[in-house]
């Protein structure tokens, strides 16, 4: 594990009415991790990166990202700072060119490209990275699923974050895009940091250096892959052991 | 959205510009009307077609630019140029201390809290009898519509003034909605949600947007008060709000050329109604339902849906 800590999390809580569904969890994410989060239905993860992304308000705990208090920061500054979040289900601007949903992204990010011919080299360069480079005239809404998803990912790329938020990315995909999505995703770190909302333990394995597992709002255990697998507590919790 | 459509954009001025010698004088009087309220409803368009704002309270902005320029030449004595620029500074701003407050919401609610902050300013020029002379309105005096030597009663002034401003505001608004600050307007109009994700403020573009409306409206009603002499109570009223809207509407919501469009095929059709019958808001009526059930995205819109992509 690296010594630095990239995002640093402390006693968040986010109640909805008698809801708890964050309850007091505390998590820490290095620099050039792949980090899963896991845990049955309405454990609280995307509550809980809706917390990190700044989507909804955390009642109590603070958040840090490299070092600085970005707790009550709004979403859209806490995407300048660094972090990109990708929705469970798909958001992208349906009715626009596939051009112009990352042109957003890009004139937006952090490599802000002065000129048009800057603009389109970055554009290209970024859908070429997650295999969509002859699609950038289609209107976005017309891909199909799987590109579709691939494109939601491509906008929080093209921001070139520090911390990529994925919220179940790999729901609905095929076993060949499952396979291109696994490759994408382990060639991010060092330079981004992946925070992983997924129920496919495949994946997850094979994709995390570190799970934490969340149950009615807390954490339940946090650790490398092994020691998750091992662990008596989240087989009960969650994988059928 | 990008590429082209100046093309199309200078074709259009230049039929217009011909027309100061084509025309006969009925429909040059008319033109002069149009490309002023044509600059009103490119402005709205700007809110509504790309940034995805339905206002009902426009004419609140409207009325700032009429009134700002009325007071500034009849109560200040400003020159009618200065009383122009004033009349735009006051519907910016007033459009920009509504969207302070009524940004808050969005949507029905949205529309709503626009349309009280107009009908509040309808009843307050009315209420101010004294200064505005409420419905029967202020009528500028010639000296004040005096421009350099010309006389802004002419038609034959006012046209080229008429036109030289829309086509600002014509211009300026293609090269905005081709920017990426146009852009990010439709960003907010097509998903704000994701638009937001990607570090976009919305509370600032749809500001900034319905500023620059304002602006628009501003500009619009300083030039309809100083080349028709008029500022009158019943041009703040709801039907001012609702008339940029279905010229927006029938011309193409979205389309750079658009609200031209709508506000010079819907004068004309009222002008020709009201030819055949006094059931005048019949026949437009009429007209509006077919359009919707076949030109859903008004004139241009649906052209450009057809395939003509080259319409800006």
């Amino acid at each position: 594990m690296a010594a630095l800590t990239l995002l640093e999390a402390r006693g968040l809580v986010c109640h909805f009415g008698g809801l708890r569904a964050v309850d007091g969890v505390d998590i820490d994410l290095a620099p050039d991790e792949v980090h899963a989060l896991i845990g049955p239905n309405g454990a609280g993860k995307s509550t809980l990166v809706g917390l990190l992304a700044g989507r909804i308000a955390a009642q109590a705990g603070s958040i840090r990202l490299g070092g600085r208090d970005i707790t009550r920061l709004p979403a859209h500054r806490r995407v300048r700072q660094g972090i990109a979040y990708t929705f469970q289900i798909t958001q992208i601007f349906a009715r626009l060119s596939v051009f112009d949903n990352m042109a957003l992204a890009v004139q937006g990010g952090a490599a802000r490209p002065g000129g048009r011919p800057a603009l389109k080299r970055e554009v290209a360069g970024a859908l070429d990275r997650v295999g969509l480079a002859d699609r950038a005239g289609e209107v976005a809404g017309t891909l199909s699923y799987g590109h579709q998803r691939l494109l939601e990912i491509a906008l929080g790329l093209a921001l070139r974050p520090r911390l990529l938020i994925l919220d179940e990315p790999t729901q609905g995909l095929a076993a060949a895009e499952i396979a291109a999505f696994k490759r994408l995703v382990a060639g991010l770190p060092p330079r981004t940091a992946v925070l992983l909302i997924e129920h496919n333990m495949e994946v997850v394995m094979e994709l995390a250096q570190r799970i934490t597992v969340l149950n009615f709002g807390q954490v339940l255990a946090s650790g490398p892959p092994a020691a998750i697998r091992a662990d008596a507590a989240v087989q009960a919790a969650y994988l059928g052991g | 959205m990008r590429g082209g459509g100046l093309l199309p954009v200078a074709g259009l001025l230049g039929v217009l510009a011909a027309g100061q010698w084509l025309l006969p004088a009925y429909h040059h009087a008319n033109l002069v009307r149009i490309m002023v309220l044509a600059l009103y409803a490119t402005g709205y368009n700007i809110a509504f077609g790309y940034t995805g704002l339905l206002s009902l309270g426009h004419a609140l902005f409207f009325a700032a630019g009429l009134y700002g320029a009325s007071f500034a030449a009849t109560l200040a004595g400003l020159p009618p140029g200065a009383a122009l620029a004033a009349g735009t500074a006051a519907g910016g701003l007033a459009a920009a201390a509504v969207g302070v407050l009524a940004l808050r919401t969005a949507g029905v609610a949205f529309m709503i809290v626009t349309l009280m902050f107009a009908q509040a300013g309808w009843l307050a020029i009315l209420a101010l009898g004294p200064w505005t002379r409420g419905d029967e309105g202020i009528v500028l005096p010639d000296a004040a519509r005096a421009l350099a030597g010309f006389d802004l009663s002419d038609d034959a002034v006012r046209y080229p003034l008429a036109l030289a401003l829309f086509a600002a505001g014509l211009l300026a608004c293609l090269w905005l909605v081709r920017s990426r600050a146009g852009r990010v307007m439709v960003a907010m109009r097509e998903n704000e949600e994701r638009a937001r994700m990607l570090g976009y403020d919305p509370f600032r573009v749809k500001l900034a947007a319905l500023a620059i409306s304002g602006t628009y409206a501003g500009a619009a009603g300083a030039a309809y008060a100083l080349m028709f002499g008029y500022a009158g109570a019943s041009l703040a009223s709801v039907q001012y709000s609702i008339l940029p809207l279905l010229w927006v509407l029938v011309g193409g919501a979205g389309t750079v050329a658009g609200p031209f469009v709508g506000c010079l095929l819907m004068f004309y059709l009222i002008d020709y109604a009201s030819s055949l019958t006094s059931a005048t808001l019949l026949l437009v009526g009429l007209a509006l339902l077919v359009l919707v059930l076949f030109a859903p995205r008004g004139i241009l819109g649906t052209l450009r849906e057809k395939g003509v992509r080259w319409l800006p």
